[in-house]
């Protein structure tokens, strides 16, 4: 059965119905080619890089959330690594061995002391926790217009960061939380990176990922036609925040521990320069920029590490950035998708 | 007076005049080009390592003022010339992220160069000494921060009230492209915002190394953050309400660490930036801004 035509942004209005299901099978192989991939690198390569690997995804998986609140809808968030602090203590708090927490982190009250969740639940907990905070952020800062948001989120930052330093009793303190259970593996991290890759994409090519970019390119207009834009970025903002949550949990269960500064401002900036390489709005180019940045950086360190100049491969991350403003400032692949991959996965074919 | 208070409000007035030499430029900066400079706070930064290397080379203290505020203007002017001018047509997005990417690039390249290890910086011992009047006393250094703030503050005034040059900024500010057709250089007065502005910060980083006695390629960051709260407190794109805002915020911050108990005082940053968010909440515009305009 044909699906109603929808257009699906500005440039891409031009598109005929075919079968939906096309997509969907197309969707099942990429993951099927993905799974088998992973399954290969497991058995191919040494611990380090399958976690290199593990990393990746959720890096991929941060960027294409972050699409959907700063490409999108045309927000300037910055807060992704204070959600992820928010997740990864609360998914850390949760998941740990109730046996030795009640010693650890005598402030917990003793219902919280003497439980200790499964991956799965405590994720959840993590992501709602994320959510209800950026809900309260984002009433308070997202009914102004313009650019309050970018500067209360690095806020957020700070306040999340001086938390988790100064309330000894559940964060303990500086040094943070090590040791945590390795629930997660890089089938979590690739199955995570599945569910966020296609949450986005259903909300990008629906009515309500519409109404977002309309509220990116003219708010004003966008009012006009009906759309309640501040409950629309408020709704953009959460749903990243609980993507990021859940990131955050997932990174801390990978590497086993989170302190305060494991997820810093720099990481903000990562994350912001994928969007902005791969161009706002577009999924495929946030993979791919995740993919770059990740690579690079990870090719980079051992060479800064050798010739003592820490600090180098974020100069060029930077320097990347500016040039990619000055010559391409829509970023690798602007707000849309290439057409072979919304041919492949839409089931729509481009006229 | 007990000493105690008046060495609490002495300390904030110095850590708000430092607040508010950084957050008038931010807002000069913001007031004619809409644009958040996160890169303003690593002109604090380089104010203080130029500071520290002209102590280095033996320059005496007077020189290095003017030195230092020669400094803070260059490096501003050449950002704006090489980055902020070839995007200026851009959307805001894009100039916000090209700020942060100019302020990222400056610390790794200050850790690059200079290392994360903290330097120590001390004034001449001079400085250092306590001055007393009618019962209490106060630091030399921090009466000296507040006065020579003052000083540029008020020099500040006379340019942007009293000059041709303040006269084509405030212009800008209200509307670039009427004072472009009204003859304004807006090129050149835009440059002329950055270099005052960026002046004004490296000298807040000069009297943050002398206050503080040690300073790292970070250092700007969280000044800089606290920048944009004062200027969100008196208004943003107000001179007179980033100076307010910054006295507001260094006293109510001292004000916070001196009177509640020890264990707060590790809170001090999370309470700045609550106290941003409540301001947003309740009074958006400012505290001083009776109203502004909507533009769409």
């Amino acid at each position: 059965m044909p699906t109603p035509s929808q257009t699906t942004s500005v440039a891409e209005t031009a598109s005929a119905p075919t079968t939906p299901r096309s997509g969907f099978v197309a969707a099942l192989l990429t993951i099927l080619v993905a799974a088998a991939a992973v399954w290969a690198a497991q058995q191919g390569l040494n611990s380090y890089l399958v976690t290199l690997l593990a990393l990746l995804f959720i890096n991929a998986a941060l960027a294409v959330s972050l699409t959907l609140t700063n490409g999108l809808t045309g927000l300037f968030s910055l807060g992704h690594p204070a959600f992820m602090t928010i997740g990864a203590y609360v998914a850390a708090i949760l998941t740990f061995s109730a046996r030795r927490k009640g010693s650890m982190l005598p402030g917990l009250p003793d219902w919280l002391a003497s439980t200790e969740l499964s991956m799965f639940p405590a994720l959840l907990i993590a992501g709602l926790a994320g959510g209800l905070v950026a809900l309260a952020i984002g009433w308070a800062v997202l009914r102004l217009k313009g650019h309050y948001l970018a500067v209360a989120t690095l806020g957020l930052i700070i306040v999340v960061q001086g938390l988790a330093t100064n309330w000894d009793g559940i964060t303990r303190g500086g040094a943070g939380l090590s040791g945590l259970p390795r629930h997660v593996d890089i089938w979590w991290a690739l199955g995570f990176l599945v569910i966020v890759v296609a949450i986005t994409w259903r909300v990008k090519f629906s009515s309500l990922g519409r109404a977002m970019m309309a509220v990116r390119e003219n708010e004003l207009a966008a009012s006009c036609s009906g759309i309640n834009a501040a409950r629309l970025k408020i709704l953009a903002f959460v749903i990243g925040a609980v993507m990021a949550a859940i990131a955050g949990a997932m990174l801390a269960h990978l590497i086993s521990v989170v302190t305060p500064k494991t997820y810093s401002v720099l990481l903000a900036f990562n994350i912001v320069v994928m969007v902005v390489i791969g161009g706002s709005g577009s999924i495929t180019g946030a993979l791919v920029a995740a993919t770059a940045i990740t690579v690079l950086s990870e090719a980079l360190r051992p060479v800064e590490e050798s010739i003592g100049l820490y600090g180098m491969s974020q100069v060029i991350v930077a320097l990347c950035l500016i040039v990619v403003l000055y010559l391409k400032p829509g970023g690798l692949f602007g707000s849309g998708e290439p057409a072979f991959v919304r041919r492949l996965f839409s089931g729509r074919k481009t006229q | 007076m007990s000493q105690y208070l008046f060495q609490q409000i002495i300390n904030g007035l110095a850590l708000g005049s430092l607040y508010a030499l950084v957050a008038i430029g931010f807002s000069m900066i913001y007031g004619i080009v809409r644009l958040i400079n996160f890169a303003h706070g690593d002109l604090v930064m380089i104010g203080a390592f130029s500071t520290l290397a002209l102590v280095t080379a033996g320059v005496p203290w007077p020189l290095i003022l003017v030195f230092v505020l020669a400094i803070g203007a260059i490096a501003g002017m050449t950002i704006e010339t090489i980055v902020f001018r070839p995007i200026r047509g851009a959307s805001q997005v894009t100039g916000f992220i090209a700020t942060l990417a100019v302020s990222i690039a400056i610390q790794n390249s200050a850790l690059m160069i200079l290392s994360g290890q903290p330097r120590n910086f001390l004034f001449p011992a001079f400085m250092r000494q306590r001055v007393g009047f009618g019962g209490v006393n106060a630091s030399l250094t921090d009466i000296a921060i507040i006065v020579l703030t003052l000083l540029l503050i008020g020099g500040l005034f006379l340019v942007v009230y009293r000059t041709r040059l303040g006269r084509a900024m405030r212009a800008t500010a209200e509307n670039l492209t009427a004072a472009r057709l009204m003859g304004v250089a807006v090129n050149r007065t835009i440059l002329a915002a950055f270099a005052i502005g960026s002046a004004l910060a490296a000298v807040s980083g000069l009297f943050w190394g002398g206050k503080f006695g040690q300073i790292d390629p970070l250092l700007g960051f969280v000044p800089g953050l606290k920048a944009f709260v004062a200027c969100v407190i008196g208004g943003v794109g107000s001179i007179g309400g980033a100076m307010l805002g910054g006295y507001i915020l260094g006293l109510s911050e001292v004000l916070f660490v001196g009177l509640l108990p020890q264990e707060f005082s590790g809170y001090r940053d999370t309470f700045v930036f609550l106290l941003l968010i409540v301001i947003l909440l309740i009074r958006p515009s400012g505290l001083f801004v009776r109203h502004t305009e909507e533009r769409a």
